[in-house]
């Protein structure tokens, strides 16, 4: 596969560990937060932390649309799709997540339409072939994914189309991170950026991480030379003692991000006072709604939402693992009463969520196979 | 009546979806529930197919429904997994097909052109598998039900002189060979739905493996520890049973694992791990490390086996657990499947 | 949020010009380039694909040159090492920042 292969090259790859093991001060611990999710799953999927030496620890970070996603929204999400002639449409990554009465693959096996959806563009197609019934579709994702719903928006306006509407939970990244970086009891030395997020927003709003705040942000790819270059990068100004704003994924990102994204989502989406985050708490201005002006397709203003609240049993600390002060092991439910299968919290739900992809990839691994690099 | 009771390990209070998936929810309920009130205290792990011993002779006998949609699909359909399914069943317990016996459940208002269709495509894969249709039943429920058609299929095979595999032969030092490429089932499958509106020339790969299976055994006899059609939950849910079942850890090679590009793609797009999808017309085989070699060659001798390889190794550790290893040194494990692979986009 | 994947653009469809026929290794798909329409790619352009949606093209010419890049790491020091033998430290461009100031 072009654009893949290349930078899954085993040569380069141990070339690249290499450098970090040479860049890397053994008298210095380093802290460096991947934000995004999927940076969190590729680094178990590659068996990247094998590569590192012990003193380079990757924190993982809030960036898991799925996992921030409080119960309640998807409590008010299936209740809306009890309703006769409804068809509920989501992403695989929402259909085992637990609500307070079963998750969306469970309301299917009881009988409500459930569909999964590759995109938004397909939930429209739902709509135009069945006039009969609503199409309801349930948006998740950070400012990757909100240009696609918001276009999507866009044609269905267009199109005058009656039986389609978006109950959105859009979320923006940079709040996020700052939460992080307002935790008293963070540490952090660095963060690896979020390559998708930035071919939409680019570089520059990271640029109060480097000069504020004093990390140096290297926007990363996906592929483990990406990852693994980008803490190079991270360790060479951290070396140097520098803190800028870095862009190692060029050949998609662009530095100033995708206007036409942006202008799409400025069109149909404007900022939350503030919106709840789990395991982070309410946030202001990190999420997305519909406009006014698109009422008609929000189903939180055609339809009548419960509002529902749901707090996490207070055994279950996802907050702190959120935010990279715990691990997932040292959750005190993590592998009993949480797992992948029944999950309690938020960061066992998703694949990509650092407790369900540590427990799936890496926790019965024998320490001599992990960090096999450094032995 | 009372100790089988005390023995039932199964707490959930309903059936969900994924105890049909062929994973972890699959596994409990069948040794949570119908191993302790079915099988007596007397099993062992449970395989494929069962040997009984009739007269002195060992018969196995397997069961399996398949409830697939939609019906046809490029490459085959149920009609034809219905047989194959069931044929690689015995096949991996060792045995030649003789008998098969086929229960259909209809729904009503299903047209007639499609059971037609199905049951010539039967009549086809049956011959052409070597194996003799010999009866069945035949029950038709209402119209919503079903979803066309259900067909369970039970068939009976004598066991190959020199078979002997089971979990406890393994060791640590046996190879993990791999009849062909991954994935081709359950990606046709789930293009076939039209939910994904994604487009390949891909075909499922439903077959019988018999041919291979004893070319296999003529080859490396006693050197044959165990064998599995990896269907639902794919190759590394069946390499987990066998890591669960011998206590030993079992290594994958991630570049060996042959898979078609578009196979490949497909994963990659929707982010679901070719491991984990299902195949219909290949199996595993663990044999002894000096066998190996010679195996895989009579693998490949075979038409439909050219594609055969080494995919991985038994080890002491990670004990009960599946490993996959890549060139440049990283690793994950990988598990058993929970449900039903799901596409993502995180 | 991230997953995403290169694929070739095969054909602009001919009724809705913003949705494009774009091939990963084989497996194919509409695609909507309405996120592009500022710069629309052509038949042979690489995408970046995430939903259903080309977020960005794919510069043949940034990748070719990360992998230069990745080929000599380490090479790079080794060559400073050899030129600071020489005494020139000062004349020298430090090649191992060099490529990734903006």
């Amino acid at each position: 596969m072009k654009f893949v292969d290349e930078f899954r090259a085993p040569e380069l790859i141990a070339k690249a560990g290499e450098e970090i093991r040479k860049l890397a001060d053994p008298d210095r611990h380093y802290r460096i937060m991947e934000v995004c999710g999927g940076h969190t799953h590729a680094i178990y999927r590659f068996g990247l932390k094998d590569l590192l030496p012990h003193n380079v620890e990757l924190i993982h970070g809030p960036g898991c649309p799925v996992c921030v996603l409080p119960m309640g929204r998807i409590d008010d999400g299936l209740s809306l799709a009890a309703q006769p002639d409804f068809i509920f449409a989501a992403f695989g990554d929402m259909m085992r997540v637990p609500g307070t009465h079963g998750s969306p693959l469970e309301y299917k096996a009881r009988g409500t339409d459930v569909r999964i959806v590759y995109s938004p563009a397909d939930a429209l197609k739902l709509a135009r072939n069945h006039p009969e019934k609503h199409v309801m579709f349930f948006a998740i994702g950070f400012e990757t994914t909100a240009p696609s719903t918001a276009l999507t928006l866009m044609r269905a306006k267009a199109e005058g189309l009656n039986n389609f509407s978006v109950f959105c939970n859009h979320v923006t990244i940079i709040p996020a991170i700052r939460a992080i970086l307002d935790s008293p009891d963070m540490r952090l030395d660095g963060f690896v950026g979020p390559g998708h997020v930035s071919t939409v927003i680019g570089c520059r709003p990271y640029d109060w991480i480097a000069k504020d705040e004093g990390k140096p942000v290297v926007v990363s790819g996906f592929e483990p030379l990406d990852i693994l270059q980008s803490i190079v990068m991270l360790l060479r100004q951290l070396r140097n003692s520098e803190a800028r704003v870095e862009n190692q994924y060029k050949r998609v990102v662009p530095w100033e991000g995708n206007r036409a994204a942006l202008r799409a989502m400025a069109e149909v989406f404007e900022l939350r006072p503030y919106f709840e985050w789990r395991g982070l708490g309410f946030i202001s201005q990190s999420a997305l709604k519909i406009r006014q002006s698109y009422a008609p397709w929000d189903a939180e203003q055609r339809f009548t939402v419960p509002g529902v609240r749901v707090t996490d049993p207070k055994a279950a600390q996802c907050g702190e693992v959120l935010k990279g002060v715990l691990k997932p092991a040292q959750c005190k439910l993590f592998g009993h009463e949480c797992t992948p299968e029944q999950p309690v919290g938020a960061l066992m739900v998703s694949s990509e969520g650092s407790c369900a992809a540590y427990y799936n990839y890496e926790h019965r691994k024998p320490i001599s196979i992990a960090n096999a690099a450094t032995h | 009546m009372a100790t089988a009771v005390s023995n039932i390990k199964f707490r959930e209070p309903q059936i969900e979806m994924s105890h049909g998936a062929g994973g972890k929810a699959s596994r409990r309920l069948v040794e949570g529930l119908f191993a302790p009130l079915l099988f007596g205290s007397s099993t062992g792990p449970l395989g494929d197919a069962a040997l009984v011993q009739i007269n002195g002779t060992k018969i196995a006998i397997t069961t399996d429904s398949f409830v697939v949609k939609p019906l046809r699909f490029p490459g085959g359909s149920i009609g034809e997994l219905a047989i194959n399914g069931t044929v690689n069943d015995l096949a991996v317990s060792g045995a030649r097909a003789e008998a098969i016996v086929v229960t259909f459940v209809l729904e009503a208002g299903l047209p007639t052109e499609i059971l037609e269709a199905e049951v010539r495509a039967m009549a086809d894969a049956a011959e052409l598998a070597g194996v003799r249709i010999a009866g069945g039943d035949t029950k038709v429920v209402e119209h919503g039900k079903a979803d066309g058609m259900y067909v369970t299929t039970t068939g009976i095979g004598r066991l190959l002189s020199g078979v002997e595999i089971s979990p406890q032969f393994v060791r640590p030092g046996d190879k993990v060979l791999l009849s062909g490429p991954v994935g081709d089932h359950g990606i046709t499958i789930l293009f076939a739905r039209g939910d994904l509106d994604l487009e390949a020339e891909l075909r499922s790969d439903t077959r019988s493996v018999f041919p291979l299976v004893q070319a296999l055994v003529r080859d490396a006899g006693a050197g044959v520890r165990w064998m599995r059609d990896p269907t639902r939950g794919g190759v590394a849910t069946s390499l987990n049973e066998l890591a669960r079942d011998c206590g030993l850890g079992i290594v994958l090679f991630e570049e060996e694992v042959p898979i078609r590009d578009s196979v490949r793609g497909a994963c990659e797009l929707l982010g679901l791990d070719p491991l984990h999808i299902a195949n219909e017309g290949q199996f595993l085989a663990v044999v002894s490390s000096e066998s190996a070699e010679s195996a895989l060659q009579a693998l490949r001798q075979v038409p439909g086996g050219a594609e055969a390889k080494m995919i991985g190794e038994v080890r002491e550790q990670p004990a009960g657990a599946v490993l996959v290893t890549t060139l440049y040194g990283g690793s994950r494990l990988v598990d058993m499947l929970v449900g039903d692979p799901l596409p993502r986009i995180c | 949020m991230c997953l995403a994947i290169p694929g070739r653009v095969v054909a602009i469809d001919s009724q809705d010009t913003h949705l494009a026929t774009v091939d990963v290794v084989g497996v194919r798909r509409k695609v909507d380039l309405g996120l592009l329409q500022d710069a629309p790619p052509v038949p042979g352009d690489w995408v970046l694909i995430h939903v259903g949606f080309a977020m960005s093209k794919i510069s043949e010419a940034d990748a070719a040159e990360q992998m230069e890049t990745l080929t000599m790491l380490g090479e790079a020091a080794a060559a400073l090492e050899e030129v600071r033998g020489y005494g020139l430290e000062n004349e020298v461009p430090d090649y191992s920042t060099r490529r990734w100031k903006q």
